[in-house]
């Protein structure tokens, strides 16, 4: 039966399995690259060759990372970040898309052209008037400043729309209707549950996208205010701390609980993206 | 408590029965409250998202315009002197400007040409049945988790002048030291290289996606008439993929015009210049530049817009191709 469906479903050979495994090696070796230039000294790393394996100062750098550059404070602040960010694209996103999937409303398509015409326009378009309105309202090294801008997504109606046009059978909610539902109702017990696997896929991408946003945090925050974890390891690049073995146990910090997730929920992670990529 | 109050309610049964027009009138309540549900809440569902984009998306945009009239510092952001048009014309006249509109296409060919084609191949293996397929697919992703931040950190110690392993490695087959910090070419390949690493395993598995939704029927009718793995690539994989490759060449090349990230850390402490030379600044980093280091926001406002009208460009072209594509397949 599997030989018949051909074509796709052939077996990998040995060179596919080495061409992979030299690829997935060049993808993960800066990585490791990192933990173990975290695990040496300022000194050894400016030696000839480079070192392959870990030394034995992981621990004193990472020390010196967590206080001295304020990486712990950074941890903190991102997450809280990402995360308000995570739950605020989510549930707006959801309702709008919702709205643009299954009800009826005056400029409808118009409004959703608009929508997508948002993903359109570049961050740096903004930059400018709105550090001025941060600036402004005195949030500039304040949270607000880098959570409030990007709280909704048009990406993510987009996404939410496009899930929900084809999840969502609208009988479901015309019964429900019938029964006298109102539409909050209606958000509430039949679209929340069935839009779930595709709030929690965009749930992740924007965690992981809000973690690593650059440019408008490193103009809104500072490295001795409240920064991210970017702000945070972009002083420590611009020579906070001179010290090689410090910067990468920073950078190590920073980058292990994404790739914590990514272990956890590589699959969910992987489905999603793939996902998202069929529909978009 | 609950059902105190509920006690001392009359209930609304006998009342029903007793008077029809009472129940008209709830009937009446209730489909007005009904019809008023039906006819505004779409508009409270969508409110969220276009208030917050009308106040952190469009005002800012169009505001940018305004700025870009006027000449402005950053020192102080409400002293705004109207110069016209100056600032733009100072733009067409600015050497740094075209510098920076040059590399960033220079990088962007170098990063987004390798990546895709790299991604394509990738997704092809991966695309075979493989034992841990799962974990190919989750550890060609983890560059996509690195921060643009991390990521350059690391590779600025690897493609270090004296000590790099990029730079040992290269020894070991005999070639000489590349300074890849202070070198033309050679700084703009070592930017792109960093771009390369973290996006081709996501565009491997966005090229993945759309492989498997081929209809294995094709390949079987292409495999009948004699096709070898090869010509099916050629002439089943690539013409399907065709529309997923024309949307990742557009995301990577908006990416692209606005690199910024990597080029501003690959200068280590130097700041924004984008190497001695300038050599890597890109229109990104330039408007960073102008803004941020040299107090000028009217002058950063007229770079935003000015990379915004690439884009357009770049739109435009994407919308003329895929017209095109669209056509010959029909026809």
């Amino acid at each position: 039966m599997r030989a018949q469906r051909a074509g796709r479903q052939l077996h990998g050979g040995r060179l596919t399995y080495a061409v992979l495994i030299v690829f997935t090696a060049g993808s993960l070796f800066p990585l490791i690259w990192t933990a173990v230039a975290a695990s040496r000294t300022n000194t050894r790393l400016a030696q000839t060759p480079p070192p392959f394996w870990f030394g034995s100062h992981l621990f004193r750098n990472l020390q010196i990372a967590w206080t001295d550059a304020n990486m712990g404070a950074a941890l903190l602040n991102t997450t809280i970040v990402a995360g308000s960010i995570a739950a605020g694209t989510v549930f707006f996103s959801t309702l709008s898309g919702f709205a643009f999937a299954k009800l009826r409303f005056r400029f409808k398509n118009l409004l959703l052209l608009l929508v997508i015409g948002t993903m359109m326009v570049p961050p740096q378009l903004s930059v400018v008037p709105l550090y001025m309105l941060v600036a402004e309202l005195s949030w500039t090294d304040q949270l607000q400043a880098v959570i409030l801008p990007t709280l909704v997504s048009a990406f993510g109606v987009f996404f939410m729309r496009q899930y929900l046009v084809e999840a969502l059978p609208t009988e479901l909610i015309e019964a429900a209707r019938v029964d006298g539902a109102s539409s909050w109702r209606v958000v509430w017990h039949i679209v929340f549950p069935v839009a779930r696997p595709a709030m929690a896929v965009l749930g992740m991408l924007t965690f992981v996208m809000a973690w690593n946003d650059f440019f408008w945090p490193i103009i809104a925050l500072t490295q001795n205010g409240s920064p991210t974890v970017q702000v945070a390891l972009t002083g420590l690049g611009r020579g906070y701390i001179p010290d090689q073995s410090v910067i990468m146990a920073g950078a190590l910090l920073g980058t292990l609980p994404l790739l914590v997730a990514f272990v956890v929920f590589g699959r969910q992670i992987v489905g999603g993206i793939m996902q998202g990529a069929v529909k978009g | 408590m609950a059902s105190d109050t509920t006690a001392a309610v009359p209930s609304p049964t006998p009342g029903q029965e007793s008077t029809a027009p009472a129940r008209a009138r709830a009937d009446e309540r209730r489909s007005r409250r009904y019809r008023r549900d039906v006819r505004w809440s779409p508009y409270a569902f969508t409110a969220p998202f276009f208030l917050f984009f009308a106040a952190f998306g469009l005002f800012p945009l169009l505001y940018t315009g305004w700025a870009s009239l006027h000449q402005v510092e950053l020192t102080s952001p409400n002293d705004m002197t109207w110069v016209g048009l100056r600032n733009f014309s100072r733009l067409l006249s600015d050497d740094f400007f075209w510098n920076a509109l040059r590399n960033t296409f220079t990088i962007g060919v170098l990063s987004t040409v390798p990546q895709l084609l790299i991604a394509l191949g990738i997704a092809h293996l991966l695309n075979y049945k493989l034992r841990g397929s799962m974990f190919f697919r989750v550890a060609v992703l983890t560059p996509y988790a690195t921060s643009v931040a991390a990521a350059t950190l690391v590779f600025v110690l690897l493609f270090g002048r004296d000590y790099g392993m990029v730079n040992w490695a290269l020894g070991l087959v005999g070639f000489d030291h590349i300074d890849w910090q202070n070198g033309g070419l050679s700084s703009q390949l070592a930017v792109s290289t960093i771009v390369v690493w973290r996006w081709t395993g996501y565009n491997a598995l966005i090229y993945l996606a759309a492989m498997q939704a081929v209809s294995a029927d094709l390949y079987e009718s292409a495999a009948l008439d004699g096709a070898s793995r090869w010509q099916q690539f050629r002439h089943v994989t690539i013409p399907s993929l065709r529309p997923t490759i024309l949307f990742t060449a557009v995301v990577s090349t908006i990416g692209a015009t606005q690199l910024f990230g990597e080029p501003l850390l690959f200068n280590g402490s130097a700041g924004a210049t984008g190497g001695s030379d300038h050599q890597f600044q890109t229109l990104g980093l330039y408007l960073y530049e102008q803004g941020w280091v040299n107090l000028h926001l009217g002058r950063a406002s007229a770079i935003a817009w000015a990379m915004f009208l690439i884009l357009l460009l770049i739109g435009a072209v994407n919308w003329i191709v895929s017209h095109k594509l669209r056509k010959g397949m029909t026809s």
